[in-house]
């Protein structure tokens, strides 16, 4: 891998975190409003179908993830355990993917 | 003082080896040099290690005192020893010759890596180079440059020690000082080349580095300034 796909994955690393800063905490708020004001799971799919606004912000933390923690893991995979080159990108290429998928099919679940 | 016994255990060997016990007597203001250098003269000839100026300038004598690293002509046994007892051990991070000297040739490789050796574009025709020492630039070369190569920060990082291909902090922080040098040219292929997987971006911020440097250098400053000057030239296309 060439030192600038090195320094662009650093840089969605970066970005990737500070969106899911921002993400976890809207994220938490909402689970706490939820809770306390009772609000039953029909009440809450009342509220998240066919929300355009919900849909995005859940496609973003969800992708954010799904970026943010591959990119971790090839740092850990190769101190930890010395796994470096094209078969760990492949592996991570698709354990992302796995994420994604994983993630937007909740989402879709909720919205649709 | 001097009836006390210091306990000094002793790195003998390789990469194989052992720990060797010696009694050294212990003087007022005595340095864990001076504890070496009593063994090597007094004890067993045998023993190798390196130092040259005794003073803290040359950078040759640094090795493990009680699991960190250390210039041992700088450091006092009082402050280093635990209970009359001391630990003395090759630097980390580097293959061991013998006993207390480490081959340094990969750690000063690393540094033509980083391109860290000077080059400008002026001759002894043109004038001198007109730099402000207040300019921002020029402070920020001027906080890492009195660097003198001793490795104690190479001992100190995990990184180095996870990622044997990682450039380090002495060559990062040499790179960022001629990266803020306004006369240094070639800035594009020394970003390249401390960019990514072995360079700035492998670096945690753990600052041991920064911690144990004994001129109060801050070569994680230097990586963090290496990770935003590198991402802003992949953005604008110039990696
Ligand atoms: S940065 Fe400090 S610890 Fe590292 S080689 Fe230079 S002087 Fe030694
Ligand atoms: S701050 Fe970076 S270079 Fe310094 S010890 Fe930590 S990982 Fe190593
Ligand atoms: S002997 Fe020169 S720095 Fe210690």
């Amino acid at each position: 891998m060439s030192a600038r796909t090195e320094t662009i994955l650093w840089i969605a690393q970066r970005a990737s975190a500070a969106l899911l800063a921002a993400c976890v905490l809207v994220h938490l708020a909402t689970v706490i409003y939820a809770v306390q004001g009772g609000l039953s799971a029909a009440e809450i799919l009342g509220r998240t179908r066919g929300n355009g606004a919900w849909f995005a912000f859940y496609s973003v933390f969800v992708l954010s993830a799904a970026l943010h923690a591959p990119i971790g893991l090839r740092s850990v995979f190769s101190e930890w355990f010395g796994w470096r080159g094209a078969s760990r990108d492949i592996a991570l290429a698709l354990f992302a993917m796995f994420i994604a998928w994983m993630g937007m099919r909740a989402v879709i679940a909720v919205f649709a | 003082m001097t009836d006390r016994a210091l306990k000094a255990r002793v790195w003998r060997g390789a990469a194989e080896g052992a720990f060797r016990e010696y009694e050294v007597p212990r003087h007022a203001s005595q340095t864990v040099l001076d504890v070496v250098t009593h063994i090597q003269r007094v004890l067993d000839p045998t023993l190798a290690y390196r130092y040259a100026c005794r003073v803290g300038m040359c950078g040759s004598c640094a090795m493990t005192v009680n699991g960190v690293p250390r210039w041992t002509c700088r450091t006092h046994v009082d402050k280093a020893a635990k209970n009359d007892r001391i630990e003395i051990a090759p630097l980390k991070n580097l293959p061991v010759i013998r006993d207390l000297v480490t081959d340094m040739r990969e750690f000063f490789d690393k540094w033509a890596r980083a391109k860290g050796r000077f080059e400008g574009n002026r001759t002894k025709k043109d004038d001198f180079a007109r730099v402000r020492p207040e300019s921002a630039a020029r402070m920020q070369a001027d906080a890492g440059i009195e660097c003198i190569g001793c490795g104690v920060c190479y001992g100190a990082c995990d990184v180095v020690s996870w990622n044997r291909d990682y450039l380090g902090p002495a060559a990062l922080n040499r790179a960022w000082t001629l990266v803020m040098d306004a006369r240094a040219t070639g800035r594009a292929e020394r970003l390249r080349a401390v960019a990514g997987d072995a360079g700035c971006h492998a670096c945690h911020t753990h600052m041991s580095c920064t911690e144990r440097c004994p001129k109060n250098l801050s070569p994680t400053a230097g990586i963090a300034g290496l990770k935003r000057a590198v991402a802003k030239a992949a953005l604008r296309g110039e990696l």
